[in-house]
C-alpha cells in the first residue's frame, strides 16, 4: 500500500512532468510576439489595431511571411527574393534615412504598392482600414517597434522643371558617386560588382537593371526614385547617398537615370538631342 | 576710478577654474589606475591567407601592384604574435567605471581597397569615424544583429567623400563589409569598459583599469574567446598572455 507521502511526491512529480513544456514554451517567440497584440499603427486618421488584421494576415500573408513573421513561411523555399523577415525589422521601401524604421505609411504604402519583381502582389483589394491593421500586425512582430521611434522622413524640396543641363548634371553624378560600379554604365545591371552582391542574410541579389522595362521596387515617381538613393535599401547593398548628393542635385540624378528607361519620357526625349554617351568609367573624376 | 580687477570677471573666472577641475577630475581619478599588459600568440604555423583578387576594380589592383593584398583572418608576426585581437574586462569593473566613454575617437579608414584597421574595438556609445583614402567608391555596410539593439545601416563613400561619425548603443561583435568590393570584410568590434588591440607583434595594453580583481577576454574573429582571471593593484600593472589555436 503507498503511504500518503508516497503519494503525494507521485502527484507532485506528475504536476512537474505536465508543467515542463508549459515552462519550456515559456522561451519560444510566440508568446513574447502575443504581449504585443496590442500595437497600433497611424496612417492619416486611421487607426490601425494589429489584433484585427489576424485573420487577413492568417489568409493571405502567413504563406510567405510565416506564423512568427520571420519570413519563414511553408512558401519560403520557392520564392525569391525571399519574404521579408517582420522580427528583423529592417525594411527596404522607407522615406527615412537608412538605418531606421520606416513611417507606418511607409509600411502600408508598400501593402497596397506590392514589390514589383517579388512574390509580393500589390493588396488594393484590402480596404485602408485592413491595410492599416496589417501595418500594426507586421509591427507587433518586432520588439524594435517599442523600442525605437520611426526615423525622420528625408525632406525631398520641389520637383524642378527638367533642362539638358540637369541631365548633363545627372550624368556627371552618376559617374562621380560611381552608380555604375553595381548597375553598370548603361544602367544594364552589369557593372562590375554586379554578379557578387549580397542581402545582409548572405543571398545573391540582383542589382536593378533600369533597361528592362520593370518598374523601381519602391515605386515609379520620381519622388520615389529620388527616395531610393537618399534613403537606401536597408538589407541590400543599395547604400544611402544622403551625405554625398545635395538634395536639388539628386533630381538631377532621377533625370538621368530616367533616360536608361524604356517608358517614353521627357528625359529621353532630351537624351537623344543631347546624344548623350553612356559614361566612360576610366576617365579622371570630373572628366567625362 | 573703476576698479580694475571687474568682480563679475573674477567670479566668472572662479566658476571656470572649478569647471576645469571637475573636467579634469576624472584624469585625475585615473591616477589609481593600473593597466593590464600581455602578448596574445598563435600557436603552431600561420594557416595560410590567401591572396585576393581586385581585377574587379582597376584602382584596386593598381594600389597593390607592388603589395599584393591578402584576406586577414590571421595576422601572424614571425615571432607568433597574433595581431587583430581585442582584449576588454568581461567581468568585475564597477559600474563607475562602465559609464565612462572615452573622448577619443577610433578611425576606421577605407585605404587601397582594404580595411585599415582590419579590426576596430571601441566602447559602446563611443564616437568612431569611418573614413575613405581611395578614389574609388565605398559603401561601408555594417551588418549588427537588429534585435540586439544595434540597428544596421548602409552608406556610400564615394571619392572625396566627407567621414562619418556613428557610435553602437551595445556591446556586439559587428561585422562590416563594402558591396562594391567584396573580399573588403572587417569588425567594429564594441565592448563595455577599457578594452585594447594587439598590435603587429601581438602586445597590447588596457590602460585606464581601477583596482580589482577581473575576468580579462580576448576574441579573435575566427579562433574565439578565452578569458582569464587578473588582479590589478592600484597603479599597478597585470600580466595576461593568451595563445590561440588556429581553426
Amino acid at each position: 500500500m503507498q503511504t500518503s507521502s508516497e503519494k503525494w511526491s507521485f502527484l507532485l512529480g506528475t504536476v512537474a512532468i505536465l508543467a515542463l513544456p508549459l515552462a519550456s514554451s515559456a522561451q519560444l517567440p510566440t508568446l513574447d510576439i502575443e504581449s504585443r497584440l496590442g500595437m497600433e499603427s497611424h496612417i492619416g486618421n486611421i487607426n490601425g489595431h494589429a489584433k484585427d488584421a489576424k485573420y487577413d494576415y492568417r489568409r493571405y500573408c502567413v504563406g510567405c511571411h510565416g506564423e512568427l513573421g520571420d519570413g519563414n513561411g511553408e512558401n519560403f523555399p520557392w520564392v525569391d527574393p525571399k519574404p521579408r523577415d517582420f522580427q528583423l525589422a529592417v525594411f527596404k521601401c522607407r522615406s527615412t534615412p537608412t538605418g531606421t524604421l520606416p513611417t507606418d505609411q511607409d509600411l502600408f504604402d508598400t501593402i497596397a504598392r506590392g514589390l514589383d519583381r517579388s512574390n509580393m502582389p500589390q493588396w488594393n483589394t484590402f480596404t485602408k482600414q485592413e491595410r492599416a491593421d496589417l501595418v500594426a500586425w507586421v509591427k507587433h512582430f518586432s520588439p524594435r517597434w517599442l523600442n525605437e521611434k520611426p526615423g525622420t522622413p528625408i525632406t525631398i524640396p520641389p520637383e524642378p522643371e527638367v533642362t539638358p543641363e540637369r541631365i548633363k548634371t545627372g550624368r556627371d553624378l552618376f559617374a562621380r558617386v560611381q552608380c555604375w560600379k553595381c548597375h553598370g554604365v548603361q544602367g544594364m545591371a552589369n557593372g562590375p560588382s554586379a554578379s557578387t552582391l549580397t542581402d545582409d542574410l548572405g543571398r545573391p541579389i540582383q542589382a536593378f537593371n533600369f533597361t528592362d522595362g520593370s518598374r523601381p521596387k519602391c515605386g515609379n515617381t520620381d519622388a520615389d526614385i529620388y527616395r531610393i538613393f537618399m534613403t537606401g535599401l536597408d538589407g541590400t547593398p543599395m547604400p544611402s547617398y544622403a551625405d554625398n548628393i545635395k538634395p536639388d542635385e539628386a533630381w538631377d540624378l532621377v533625370f538621368y537615370l530616367r533616360t536608361f528607361m524604356q517608358q517614353k519620357s521627357k528625359e529621353k526625349e532630351m537624351a537623344k538631342q543631347l546624344s548623350l554617351k553612356p559614361v566612360d568609367p576610366t576617365a579622371p573624376a570630373g572628366q567625362q | 576710478m573703476r576698479n580694475r580687477y571687474n568682480p563679475a570677471a573674477l567670479l566668472s573666472l572662479v566658476v571656470l577654474v572649478c569647471c576645469a577641475a571637475l573636467i579634469l577630475g576624472q584624469r585625475v581619478n585615473a591616477a589609481g589606475d593600473g593597466k593590464i599588459t600581455g602578448t596574445v600568440k598563435l600557436d603552431g604555423p600561420a594557416p595560410h591567407m590567401r591572396g585576393i583578387d581586385m581585377s574587379k576594380d582597376p584602382y584596386c589592383v593598381k594600389a597593390h601592384a607592388s603589395d599584393p593584398a591578402h584576406i586577414e583572418t590571421y595576422v601572424v608576426a614571425p615571432s607568433g604574435g597574433l595581431a587583430n585581437v581585442v582584449l576588454y574586462i568581461s567581468d568585475g569593473l564597477p559600474d563607475g567605471a562602465l559609464t565612462q566613454v572615452p573622448m577619443s575617437v577610433p578611425v576606421f579608414d577605407q585605404r587601397n581597397c582594404v580595411y585599415a584597421p582590419h579590426v576596430l574595438a571601441m566602447d559602446v556609445n563611443q564616437t568612431f569615424e569611418v573614413k575613405t583614402s581611395d578614389q574609388t567608391a565605398h559603401n561601408i555596410h555594417p551588418l549588427p544583429n537588429p534585435m540586439t539593439g544595434n540597428i544596421p545601416w548602409n552608406q556610400s563613400q564615394p571619392p572625396g567623400a566627407p567621414p562619418i561619425e556613428k557610435s553602437w548603443k551595445m556591446p556586439e561583435m559587428i561585422p562590416v563589409q563594402c558591396n562594391i568590393h567584396p573580399w573588403m570584410h572587417g569588425w567594429f568590434v564594441v565592448v563595455k569598459g577599457p578594452y585594447a588591440t594587439t598590435d603587429t607583434n601581438g602586445s597590447y595594453t588596457i590602460n585606464n583599469v581601477p583596482p580589482g580583481s577581473y575576468t580579462v577576454t580576448a576574441w579573435q574573429e575566427t579562433a574565439g574567446t578565452q578569458t582569464q582571471k587578473v588582479t590589478v593593484a592600484a597603479g599597478g600593472s597585470a600580466t595576461a598572455d593568451f595563445t590561440f589555436k588556429a581553426k
